[in-house]
């Protein structure tokens, strides 16, 4: 089967530092991938490279959307990148503090609405469809991800957990064929994580998008992951199921650290 | 060839001034990553201060370069406080708030710095006495170059020197080099921060009273105008250079002092204060690291 | 704060060649700044004391009392009334002169609210903002001189200026983080003046251009009485358009991507949002009503020179915009009646006006970020849809 990303020999410098280095990825339709590694690893880094905001120094990164032709992304602009079909959230929450939950799922729908200027101002038929259809998907959305509750409430005066889920919610909104979430279950606790693992579950059976995820917490990767790919370094040092993985010498090695393999 | 040779002296004299000021911008710049707006204000202070101080002093019938010094000295003190003060009231309360409060927040104590000294003392230009000497071995190079331009740009050279040492030798510099790269690992390192960015704008503030007693005696007179055109220009310079950047500052100011020079010499004085700004956007556009900074990425 | 104290107290003594003691200033500011001190402490303290609230997850009580003021239909709606009748029979009531200053606080709302877009809702310090104001006035100045156009054939061609003016400007420097726009900005602002200045052929120099004829109704002639008035509901038609303009625009598509924009560039970006053309959908629509705000201007004074586009036109735009209530259109209103009536009518303080717009600027951004009616475009009119579903 084709795979929707395919990442080849992707390197990312940053002055000296080689934060990448030759790292092959890919993600199959319907599957659930995690990237893992320890701090400093690099995997944030290769989500900045994939979106946009970073150009990678060297490599190809390949999309195929569904029914679509498999097109070369590399350095192509951060929203581009979203309206291709690639969403994603940040480790480190970036939602709109001072727009409401509703409004932020709304920003998520921005590159699929067309309205203009002047259907702002003249409110025409289509505008205004458009803002209804908009409204009731966007609280749909909310509804799936568990937050209908606080549709008028800021963002910035959400609890933690919940900001994470509308960080989400807010990438479904782009309307993805492939969601990169970083640590979405950083700062949870583990009740939260158990509902972050359905949710994801349920992203991918129900919504159809696949996922490739950043996580700490080895418990949910385990429970989450068709496939899991360990970078070191910037490097990759093992791939494979999470049985797999979990037996890997070399990842054990990079996560207890040199010493005691020695 | 005499004509080019005064221009581009002047345009040393020039960039030397601007380079005073435009340390401050890069310091604190560096370091809480804001333009301070109201460094132009504490300059203009600094030669408000000194030309107060001169004032008395002739009255009391002193000796002209022990006038000199002491002005000199108390506007150092009095920019630094007022630098101090600034960065209280107007900066720290907005340090974890949007850059844009900060911004308006500047703009702000610049207004009012200005127009306190406004009411305070005039609006008119007010006469800078030159207390600096002809030097006799100057004679001869009278119609090039005066004593005034020299002492400037060796002043210029000795604050440039001692800076250096403080920000690489020092405790403190290094503190507040840690600071600039990373605020929270150097808080988690044991620096204090908010020492470290009073120094900052202690520091900044002094050498741009330097900077205002030395352009005062220079040009001959000052309003309470004069900080914000010389503010924004010698922020042009730091952007030049490479903000954050010291010896960009520098550099930027000295390529600044040539232009401004040259462009007015050349071509024309009405435009003088555009060129600054044409350097600005064009700079910004081709190069916005600067010509020695270092193209940074924001992080995510 | 001590420390300051001797700084203030010396700094008092001013000397016009001769050298005068003011003592009597020393102990007013002595004690003024203690004082100040103190209240500022607590002020601070306050704020602190609010934060912390703030993130030990309590939420404040209640929303603010113009908050609810505008909730409620009740109270909104008569208030309304009274003030567009009261805006209807006012130069019928009041003199002239009362007029005349009330149009020239309109032409500030106007330009309030076009910064507003720009500053409150995108989030970019735009310090240029008067130069597309200049533009816009000379183009109605230069366009009735030479060619004789009339008002509202300029109109038009005042904001068309504006917009091209903006992207112009725009297109180079929106790239750019958001501190170097404001300098950028600000120096394009200077370059604009300096040239109107200089270029005597083009603009006529300092003296500047007389005799610009006033709006004209039908081409009647008027008396300067009748065009006033004429003029003032000229400008409230204008304000009224804008208004509506601004609110239409904020709760769309577009309105929502600036006010991201202003929030977060990156995750608005990832959202898929073109950084570029937002920021400079909102820059070129600001310098728009700029360019309009201009012609008023000059139809208003008739006389334009480049002495009225100063760097400090756009810091009282500014100030208006921010003490209002970035994002606000009732604040953006509120702030530019105060500020624009407030001094007409305290001509004995006149002086101090700038001063105190630049205590006004520190004190807002330090305890009220969000200026004197914040919140208010917040209040989203999605709420009913959402509980109806629910
Ligand atoms: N903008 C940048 N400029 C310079 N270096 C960077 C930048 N972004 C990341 N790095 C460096 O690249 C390396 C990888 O960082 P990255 O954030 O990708 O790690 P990570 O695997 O996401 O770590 P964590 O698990 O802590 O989130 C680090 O050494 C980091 O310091
Ligand atoms: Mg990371």
């Amino acid at each position: 089967m084709e795979p929707i990303l395919k990442v080849q020999n992707l390197s990312m410098d940053f002055g000296g530092l080689r934060a990448l280095n030759d790292l092959d990825l890919d993600v199959i339709s319907g599957e659930i991938v995690a990237l893992i590694g320890p701090n400093g690893a690099g995997k944030t880094t290769f989500f900045n490279c994939i979106t946009g905001i970073y150009p990678p120094t060297e490599g190809d990164i390949l999309i195929t959307p569904p029914g679509k032709k498999t097109k070369r992304i590399n350095g192509i602009k951060p929203n581009k990148v979203t309206e291709r079909g690639l969403a994603r959230t940040f480790q480190n929450i970036r939602l709109f503090p001072n727009m409401t939950v509703l409004e932020n799922v709304m920003i998520g729908h921005h590159c699929r609405m067309r309205a203009g200027i002047l259907g702002a101002i003249l409110k025409d038929r289509s505008t205004i469809k458009e803002e209804e259809r908009v409204v009731e998907n966007s609280y749909q959305i909310l509804e799936k991800i568990g937050l209908s509750d606080f549709v008028n409430e800021f963002a910035k005066n959400l609890p933690y957990g919940a900001q994470r889920r509308l960080e989400i919610a807010r990438a479904m909104a782009t309307d993805p064929f492939l969601l990169l979430l970083d640590e979405p279950a950083a700062g949870m606790n583990p009740h939260e994580t158990e509902d972050l693992d359905k949710l994801i579950k349920q992203i991918r059976d129900k919504e159809g998008i696949s996922i490739l995820l950043i996580e700490h917490d080895m418990k949910l990767v385990m429970s989450l992951s068709d496939r899991i790919f360990v970078v070191d370094y910037g490097k990759k040092i093992a791939q494979g199921t999470p049985a797999e993985i979990k037996n890997n010498k070399a990842v054990i090695k990079a996560y207890l650290g040199e010493d005691i393999d020695a | 060839m005499d004509y080019f040779l005064e221009l581009f002296l002047g345009g040393l004299t020039r960039g030397s001034i601007y380079a005073l000021i435009a340390l401050g911008y890069t310091m604190v710049y560096g370091i809480i990553e804001l333009i301070n707006f109201a460094h132009g204000e504490i300059y203009m202070i600094g030669a408000f201060t000194a030309l107060i101080v001169i004032s008395v002093l002739t009255m009391m019938g002193m000796n002209t370069l022990a006038i000199l010094v002491i002005a000199g000295v108390i506007a150092v003190i009095y920019s630094s406080a007022y630098g101090y003060t600034v960065e209280k009231i107007a900066y720290k309360p907005l340090r974890n708030a949007p850059r844009l409060s900060a911004l308006i927040s500047a703009i702000g104590m610049s207004l009012f710095l200005q127009n306190y000294v406004l009411l305070a003392q005039t609006s008119d230009f007010l006469p800078f006495p030159n207390l600096i000497p002809d030097f006799e071995f100057m004679e001869p190079y009278a119609h090039i170059i005066g004593s005034t331009d020299i002492v400037i740009v060796i002043t210029t050279a000795i604050v440039m020197i001692i800076l250096t040492f403080l920000i690489k030798f020092t405790r403190i510099g290094k503190a507040m080099r840690a600071t600039s790269q990373d605020k929270t690992m150097a808080m988690l390192t044991g620096v204090d921060v908010d020492r470290v960015i009073s120094v900052t704008f202690i520091v900044g503030s002094a050498t741009a009273a330097i900077g205002g007693v030395l352009i005062a005696s220079h040009v001959g007179m000052i309003n309470f105008y004069v900080g914000f055109i010389a503010g924004i220009k010698a922020f042009v310079a730091a952007v030049l250079g490479g903000i954050g950047s010291i010896p960009g500052a520098v550099l930027g100011s000295f390529v600044l002092g040539w232009t401004e020079s040259f462009a007015t010499g050349y071509i024309s004085s009405d435009y003088e204060d555009v060129f600054a700004f044409l350097i600005l956007v064009f700079i910004l556009i081709f190069r916005p690291a600067g010509i020695l900074g270092r193209s940074e990425r924001h992080r995510v | 704060m001590f420390l300051t104290f001797p700084i203030m107290v010396i700094r008092v003594n001013p000397i016009e060649k001769i050298i005068e003691w003011r003592w009597n200033n020393l102990i007013l500011v002595g004690a003024g700044s203690f004082l100040i001190s103190m209240v500022w402490r607590y002020m601070i303290e306050r704020k602190d004391y609010g934060t912390r609230k703030a993130e030990a997850g309590e939420k404040s009580d209640q929303p603010p009392l113009i908050q609810r003021v505008m909730k409620d239909k009740r109270i909104y709606t008569p208030f309304l009334i009274i003030v567009a009748l009261f805006a209807c029979i006012f130069p019928f009531v009041f003199s002239m002169y009362q007029t005349n200053i009330l149009i020239t606080a309109l032409i500030y709302v106007m330009l309030g609210l076009g910064l507003n877009i720009v500053v409150g809702l995108a989030g970019l310090l735009d310090l240029g903002y008067v130069a597309f104001y200049a533009v816009g006035a000379y183009t109605y100045a230069l366009l009735n001189y030479h060619f004789g156009l009339t008002f509202w054939m300029v109109l038009p061609i005042g904001a068309g200026m504006g917009t091209l003016f903006g992207i112009l400007l725009g297109f180079p420097v929106l790239r750019l983080r958001g501190d170097y726009l404001a300098i950028v900005t600000l120096g394009f602002g200077e370059i604009i003046r300096l040239i109107l200045e200089n270029w005597n052929e083009f603009s006529f120099g300092p003296s500047g251009i007389a005799q610009i004829s006033r709006p004209s109704f039908l081409g009647m002639d008027m008396s300067v009485h009748g065009a006033i008035i004429y003029m003032y509901y000229i400008m409230i038609a204008l304000c009224l358009f804008t208004i509506f303009f601004v609110n239409r625009l904020q709760d769309s598509r577009i309105g929502r991507a600036w006010i991201a924009l202003r929030e977060d560039e990156t995750a608005c970006q990832a959202m898929g949002i073109d950084k570029a053309k937002t920021k400079l959908t909102a820059f070129a629509l600001g310098a728009t009503w700029a360019g309009m705000g201009g012609v008023l201007f000059a139809a208003k004074t008739t006389f334009v020179n480049p002495a009225s586009f100063t760097i400090w036109e756009s810091i009282i735009i500014l100030c208006i915009v921010v003490l209002g209530g970035m994002g606000s259109i009732v604040g953006v209103i509120v702030g530019a009646l105060i500020l624009i009536l407030l001094p007409e009518y305290l001509r004995a303080f006149s002086e101090y006006r700038m001063l105190a717009f630049g205590i006004l600027l520190v004190i807002t951004m330090v305890f009220r970020p969000g200026g004197i009616v914040s919140d208010v475009r917040r209040i989203y009119q999605f709420k009913g849809t959402a509980e109806t579903k629910s």
